[in-house]
C-alpha cells in the first residue's frame, strides 16, 4: 500500500511509544529488585543484592517453582494428546454437532477463569467427592490448555491437507505407520508451539488454581500472590518476576525459530 | 525411516519398467509382479484396513477421549454450577438445600449492589477492550504491513515477551508504578500532576496492559493474511490510504479484531485479582463471586452472580459467531 512518509513515520512513532509503555513497568520491577526500599518507592534510595541472595535461598520459592513445573508438564502432556485428537476429528470429518464440539474446546478459555474455577471446585468437592490436591490442579489446567494445542494443530492440518497421507496409504502404509512417518513430522512444530503455549498458560495461571489447589499445594503464582503484600517479601517477588521474564526468552526464541523454519519451508 | 527410504525407490523402479500393456499389471486376481510386497495380515494391519474403510469408527476413536474429558470435567461441572444457582444455603447449618428457588437470581437482578457492580464491571471491560483495540491496531498494522521482515520479527518478539511474563508480575509492576511514591508520581509531579493511585482508573490501566498482547497478536495475524496484492490493486485503482484501509483492510481484518476483543472483554469480565492488587476498595463481579464462595460460603449466590458474565459472554459469542471470529482465536 502507498503510505506517505509522514504516515509511516507517525505509525512507527506510535508503535515505538506503545512498546515503551509496555516495557516501563517491567523495567521498574527490575530496578526494584535491587532497591534497598521495601515499599517500592521511586527513585530507589540505594541498591543492594540482598533480595537476589534471599530469593535463591528461599525454600518456599524453589518449592513453588517445582510444583508449577510439575503441574505444567503433566497438564501440557494431557492437552497435547486431547488437543491433537480433537483437531483431527474437527478438521478431517464433518459430523453432526461439530460446531458444538468446537465451542466446547474454546469455552474453558472464553469464559472468565473464576467461573471455570468455582465450577471445577464444586465439581471436585461436592459431585466427585475428591479432596482438592495437586491432581485437581492438573486436571483443571489440562482442560483449558487443550485449546492452545487445538488451535495450532488444526491450523497446521488445514494447511497440509491429506494428499501425503493418501499417498502413504496407497503405498501400503497402515494407519499407525502413516501417522508416525508422514503426519507426525508435519505436525511436530505445531505441537511444539501449542505445547509451549499450554505450558506457559498453565505455569502462569492463578485464578483457576486458587479454586482447585489443595491446602498444601503452592504453585509459583500462588506463592507470589501470598508474598506480594508482605513488606519483607515484596522485593523477593520482584526478583522472581525478573527471573521469570528472563527465562521466558527461551520459549520465545524457540517459537521464533520454529516459525522461521516454517517460512523458509513454504 | 525404512518406509520413507524404500517406498519411493520401489515406486521409481516400477515407473522405470518398460511400459506394460494395460491390464497385465492389474489383472484381477493375478499376483502383483514386482514392487511393493503384499503386507502380512497381522492384527495391526487388519485393524488398519478396517479403520481406513470405516471413517465413522475412526471419528469415534478420535472423539472418545477428548469428549469424555471435556464432557465429564467441564460440561458436568458447568451444568452443576448453573443448577446450584437455583438452590439455596441453609443459614443455620451452612449446608446447601436442594430445593428449587429463584431467590438468588432475583437478589442478583434486583439488588442495588449487584446492579452497580455489574454495570461497573461491564464498563471496565468495555473500556479496556476499546483501549486495547485502539492501541493494538496501529502497532499490529505497522508490524504486518509497514515494517521490514527483520524489524517485524524483532517487533513480534518485543510484543510476545510481556505475554510470557507472569500475569501477577505485570499487575504487581503496575502496583509499583502507580504507588504514591512510584515512578509515575515522580515523572508527573514536576508538571503538577499526580498518579491516579489505586482505584478504578488503575484497574482499567492494568487490565488494558495485561491483555494488550492477546489483542495485538490475533489482529497482527489477521492483517498479515491480507494479501499485499489486494492493497496494490486498490492503489492501482486510485484508492488512497484511508479508503483502502476502510474498504479493503478493515473488512478483512474484522474477524481478527473481534477475536482479540473476545479475549480482552472476557478476561476483564471475570477478573478479581488485578482489582485486589491495584483497585483499592472498588469491587468487580469477580470479587463478589470470590467472597461468596470463600468467606460467605454461599455457593448458590456465587453461582447466581456468575450467571451474569456467562450470559454476557454467550451473548457476545453468539453475536460474533457469524463473522468467523472464533476461527481466529
Amino acid at each position: 500500500m502507498r503510505l506517505s512518509r509522514l504516515s509511516r513515520t507517525t505509525l512507527a512513532v506510535v508503535a515505538g511509544l506503545i512498546l515503551v509503555i509496555v516495557y516501563v513497568p517491567l523495567f521498574v520491577v527490575l530496578v526494584n529488585s535491587f532497591s534497598t526500599s521495601t515499599s517500592l518507592s521511586w527513585p530507589p534510595p540505594g541498591f543492594t543484592l540482598e533480595w537476589w541472595q534471599r530469593a535463591f535461598q528461599s525454600a518456599g520459592a524453589m518449592e513453588a517453582v517445582g510444583t508449577s513445573v510439575f503441574v505444567a508438564i503433566i497438564a501440557t502432556a494431557i492437552a497435547l494428546v486431547l488437543g491433537t485428537l480433537i483437531s483431527f476429528a474437527l478438521q478431517r470429518f464433518d459430523f453432526f454437532g461439530r460446531h458444538t464440539v468446537n465451542l466446547l474446546v474454546i469455552l474453558p478459555i472464553a469464559l472468565p477463569g473464576i467461573i471455570t474455577g468455582i465450577a471445577l471446585n464444586n465439581f471436585f468437592r461436592t459431585i466427585m467427592g475428591v479432596p482438592l490436591s495437586i491432581w485437581t490442579v492438573v486436571i483443571a489446567h489440562a482442560t483449558f490448555c487443550i485449546v492452545t494445542v487445538f488451535n495450532n494443530v488444526i491450523a497446521r492440518l488445514r494447511r497440509t491437507g491429506t494428499k501425503l497421507e493418501e499417498a502413504s496409504a496407497d503405498l501400503g502404509a497402515g494407519v499407525w505407520t502413516t501417522f508416525r512417518l508422514v503426519t507426525f513430522p508435519q505436525l511436530r512444530s505445531a505441537l511444539l508451539a501449542g505445547g509451549l503455549l499450554a505450558f506457559a498458560l498453565s505455569f502462569d495461571e492463578i485464578i483457576v488454581t486458587t479454586f482447585t489447589a489443595g491446602s498444601g499445594v503452592t504453585t509459583l503464582p500462588i506463592f507470589i500472590l501470598n508474598n506480594m503484600f508482605r513488606p519483607n517479601q515484596a522485593p523477593i517477588v520482584s526478583v522472581i518476576a525478573v527471573v521469570l521474564v528472563l527465562v521466558s526468552i527461551i520459549p520465545i526464541w524457540l517459537a521464533q525459530r520454529l516459525s522461521g523454519e516454517e517460512q523458509q519451508r513454504r | 525411516m525404512t518406509m520413507n527410504a524404500t517406498a519411493p525407490a520401489s515406486a521409481r523402479s516400477a515407473a522405470s519398467d518398460p511400459p506394460e500393456p494395460d491390464g497385465a499389471a492389474t489383472a484381477p486376481g493375478g499376483p502383483p509382479r514386482r514392487g511393493i510386497p503384499r503386507p502380512k495380515a497381522t492384527p495391526a494391519r487388519r485393524a488398519s484396513v478396517f479403520l481406513s474403510s470405516h471413517p465413522r469408527v475412526r471419528l469415534g476413536f478420535l472423539l472418545a477421549a477428548p469428549l469424555f474429558w471435556l464432557g465429564l470435567v467441564y460440561v458436568v461441572a458447568l451444568a452443576a454450577l448453573l443448577v446450584t444457582a437455583f438452590w439455596s444455603v441453609n443459614s443455620f447449618t451452612g449446608e446447601i438445600t436442594t430445593e428449587w428457588t429463584l431467590d438468588n437470581v432475583i437478589t442478583v437482578l434486583t439488588g442495588s449492589l449487584y446492579q452497580t457492580v455489574t454495570f461497573r464491571t461491564i464498563g471496565v471491560a468495555l473500556l479496556v477492550t476499546i483501549i486495547d483495540v485502539a492501541l493494538a491496531l496501529p502497532i499490529a498494522f505497522y508490524m504486518a504491513k509497514v515494517a521490514s521482515p527483520r524489524a517485524r520479527r524483532l517487533l513480534v518478539i518485543a510484543v510476545l515477551m510481556p505475554l510470557w511474563a507472569s500475569y501477577l508480575v505485570k499487575a504487581y509492576a503496575w502496583r509499583s508504578v502507580l504507588s504514591q511514591d512510584g515512578i509515575l508520581e515522580w515523572v508527573l509531579a514536576p508538571f503538577g500532576l499526580h498518579t491516579p493511585g489505586y482505584g478504578l482508573p488503575a484497574t482499567v490501566i492494568t487490565l488494558s496492559y495485561l491483555w494488550l498482547p492477546y489483542v495485538i497478536l490475533p489482529i497482527f495475524a489477521g492483517l498479515e493474511r491480507v494479501p499485499d496484492s489486494l492493497l496494490e490493486a486498490s492503489a492501482d485503482l486510485g484508492g488512497k490510504t484511508w479508503p483502502t484501509i476502510r474498504h479493503v483492510v478493515f473488512p478483512m481484518a474484522l474477524p481478527a479484531i473481534i477475536a482479540g476483543t473476545i479475549f480482552s472483554f472476557s478476561l476483564s469480565l471475570g477478573d478479581y485479582i488485578t482489582v485486589n492488587i491495584v483497585g483499592g476498595a472498588s469491587q468487580m463481579l469477580g470479587n463478589l463471586v470470590y467472597t461468596n464462595v470463600g468467606a460467605a460460603n454461599n455457593l448458590p449466590l456465587a453461582a447466581a452472580i456468575a450467571l451474569i458474565p456467562i450470559a454476557i459472554i454467550f451473548g457476545y459469542l453468539a453475536l460474533v459467531r457469524r463473522t468467523g471470529a472464533l476461527d481466529n482465536l
